[in-house]
């Protein structure tokens, strides 16, 4: 790590931690800047980095949010009673039922979305291009769809998170620090990952997955270990996020596919995909704007979203990082071949 | 669901010939609509995904002449002529800007002109399910257990009339010539001469045309909602990739198919299983893509 990189670490550690100190009415929006972080820096795993435009990404979240759920309702109650009251029952949760629940529910959800990637990824990953994007929105409805049939885990109606233990205002203080773990421990996954072969075979892959293969790139197994990390940490945030906002219904907490599924695409190309820092930037740019849209513009909120998006992808296709390294290309790294460049400009 | 079975094989056999027509009757619509995404897919290579975005704004379009006293049927080429100009002005304002680029760009922008259309949609005319009553009346047979309202048969007429237009249209005039050619070698077109940009241009208003007329027969047979166009859209997506582009019976046929799982799927397994199962028809016919190509495919292990 050069000096500027960890200054930049040092800033964002100091503005993660500082940050609901100075503004504690706001923690709950910080938590869910992270939780978006983590969307789009994972969806860039595959997406940006692989050439693998998932839009199905989502599924993991929800997959994620209802196992955890099971688990802690059923390690202590019967998980079909409980749904099946609709929240009459309101059952209590000691402290340490309800810590030892939540963990061991965030550690479930992140193993068994790898599972889950696994077994799809035999499916979706000999797709390629657009065919791969649609089946894997797909999945991502049909989750949402088959979820809301389920009457075990309370099928269209949703299922009541179990409540707090603590003080009320430890409630967002505490999901916010998970939610900055998970971050930041994605980060340096996806961080350590890149600067292994991995990152090398991934960018091949992307770039000519014929020849990749033809190289001796064991290709089907990369894309699985890229969609298994990112689907793990999706699972986990899945599971952080169910218990944040306390109520799990399948179409618009649960799998929202039309909606977080797709802005966590749109996050990671407004930031500049295939980079690391991108996914980043654009998700706390993503947030800003939506918030600022949620407070000001309420009622067109999604309009003005979809508005974004649009021109996000029409007009500033390379994002914000993309912009950046084609304007100063030494900055990154990145030596130009001069004689190249004049050749191109000749011709 | 085993007793829904009973009752469709064992008790009432009579109900098969209900679902079987209901199926025909929803197939002749998705018909319409996948044809419309086969010829912008196979054209211009856009994967349209505002595609049932513009059969609900079809929809809406005629519900709201129904209440300014237009029925529906006179409604058609109102809407068939207002989609095409929409659909004129999304090509020039986005789709052109997109169509070089990689195909998932164009998916995404049209994924964000779905979003857009659907909450505009919504903002207008609220999340209210809505339909249009146009007074026809409901035939009854066998004993009053199979029920066909007129008004499906009427729908199933126009989807073919329309349906015979389109590829009349298609095969005999000199703009659906140069649209083929286009589809067959955009390059080629243009050194003999055609205006790539324009036919691009009248194949996407096409399209959404045809979605706006879709959406009338939608709204006189069924509903709408502003939420629904995505479902729709994958229902084409299941229909086209099923089919392949460019095969006309293979989109009817897949059409009368996906219309018929949806019905059984309806019944047997329960409502809620009806999106559900079109979804899951999409992502069989992926895998069985798959399977076939898996044969031919030499992979690294």
């Amino acid at each position: 790590m050069t000096r500027n990189q960890i200054l930049l670490y040092l800033v964002i550690a100091v503005s993660g931690v500082l940050g609901p100190i100075m503004f504690p009415n706001y923690t709950q929006q910080m938590a869910v800047m992270w939780v978006m972080v983590i969307m789009a820096s994972t969806w860039d795993i595959t997406g940006g980095q692989m050439g693998y435009n998932s839009l199905g990404n989502i599924t993991f979240f929800g997959v994620g949010m209802y196992v955890s759920a099971v688990i802690q309702v059923s390690m202590f109650y019967d998980i079909s009673l409980y749904t099946a009251s609709y929240g009459a029952i309101k059952p209590v949760f000691t402290d340490q039922q309800y810590f030892v629940g939540l963990f061991a529910g965030i550690l479930a959800a992140g193993v068994s979305c790898v599972i889950l990637a696994r077994l799809l990824g035999v499916v979706v990953f000999g797709l390629r291009g657009p065919y791969f994007a649609i089946g894997t929105l797909g999945v991502a409805i049909a989750a949402g769809q088959i979820a809301g049939t389920m009457d075990t885990i309370g099928g269209g109606a949703g299922i009541s998170m179990p409540f707090f233990p603590w003080d009320i205002q430890l409630r967002s203080a505490f999901f916010y620090i998970i939610c900055f773990t998970l971050a930041v421990a994605s980060h340096f996954t996806i961080r350590w990952l890149f600067s292994t072969q991995f990152g090398l075979a991934a960018n091949a892959i992307r770039d000519d997955e014929d020849k990749a293969e033809a190289m001796g790139i064991p290709t089907q197994k990369y894309k699985q270990f890229g969609w298994g990390i990112a689907a793990f940490y999706m699972g986990c945030i899945g599971a952080v996020f169910g218990n944040m906002v306390g109520y799990i219904e399948p179409v618009e907490v649960a799998f929202p596919a039309p909606t977080f599924g797709i802005f966590m695409v749109a996050m990671a190309l407004l930031g500049g995909k295939g980079t690391l820092w991108g996914p980043v930037l654009g998700a706390v740019l993503f947030h800003v704007v939506k918030e600022t849209t949620w407070t000001y513009l309420l009622g067109w909120q999604w309009v003005a979203l979809g508005f974004i998006l649009i021109v996000n992808i029409v007009y500033f296709q390379q994002g914000i990082m993309g912009w950046l390294q084609t304007k100063y290309p030494e900055k990154f790294g990145i030596i130009v071949d001069q004689s190249n460049v004049q050749a191109k400009e000749e011709a | 669901m085993l007793d829904n079975l009973q009752l469709l094989f064992v008790y009432a056999p009579i109900m098969n010939v209900q679902m079987i027509l209901d199926g025909i009757f929803v197939g002749a619509v998705f018909a319409l609509i996948a044809y419309g995404l086969a010829l912008v897919w196979g054209v211009m290579n856009v994967k349209n995904i505002c595609q049932g975005d513009m059969v609900i704004m079809g929809g809406y379009i005629a519900f709201t002449l129904y209440q300014l006293g237009v029925h529906p049927i006179f409604a058609i080429p109102i809407v068939a002529a207002v989609m095409f100009i929409y659909g004129w002005i999304i090509y020039v304002m986005i789709i052109r800007r997109v169509i070089d680029n990689d195909m998932f760009v164009s998916l995404l922008a049209t994924f964000g002109l779905s979003l857009l259309m659907t909450q505009v949609m919504n903002l207008i005319y609220g999340p209210e399910v809505q339909t249009i009553d146009s007074h026809f009346p409901i035939a009854m047979m066998f004993d009053d257990f199979v029920t066909i309202p007129m008004v499906k048969i009427v729908s199933l007429a126009l989807a073919m009339v329309l349906a015979a237009a389109v590829v009349i249209f298609m095969k005999k005039s000199r703009m659906g010539q140069a649209i083929r050619a286009t589809a067959q070698d955009a390059r080629a077109a243009r050194v003999l001469g055609i205006n790539t940009d324009n036919i691009f241009a009248f194949t996407y208003s096409l399209n959404a045309a045809i979605c706006g007329v879709a959406g009338v027969l939608v709204s006189m047979i069924w509903v709408l909602q502003p939420f629904y166009g995505i479902i729709y859209t994958l229902r084409t997506f299941a229909i086209v990739t099923a089919a392949g582009l460019g095969n006309l019976p293979g989109v009817i046929s897949m059409s009368f198919v996906l219309g018929w799982v949806e019905q059984y799927a309806g019944i047997v397994a329960g409502a809620e299983w009806q999106v559900a199962a079109s979804v899951l028809m999409l992502l069989a016919v992926l895998m069985w893509r798959q399977v076939q190509m898996r044969r031919q495919r030499q992979v690294v292990r």
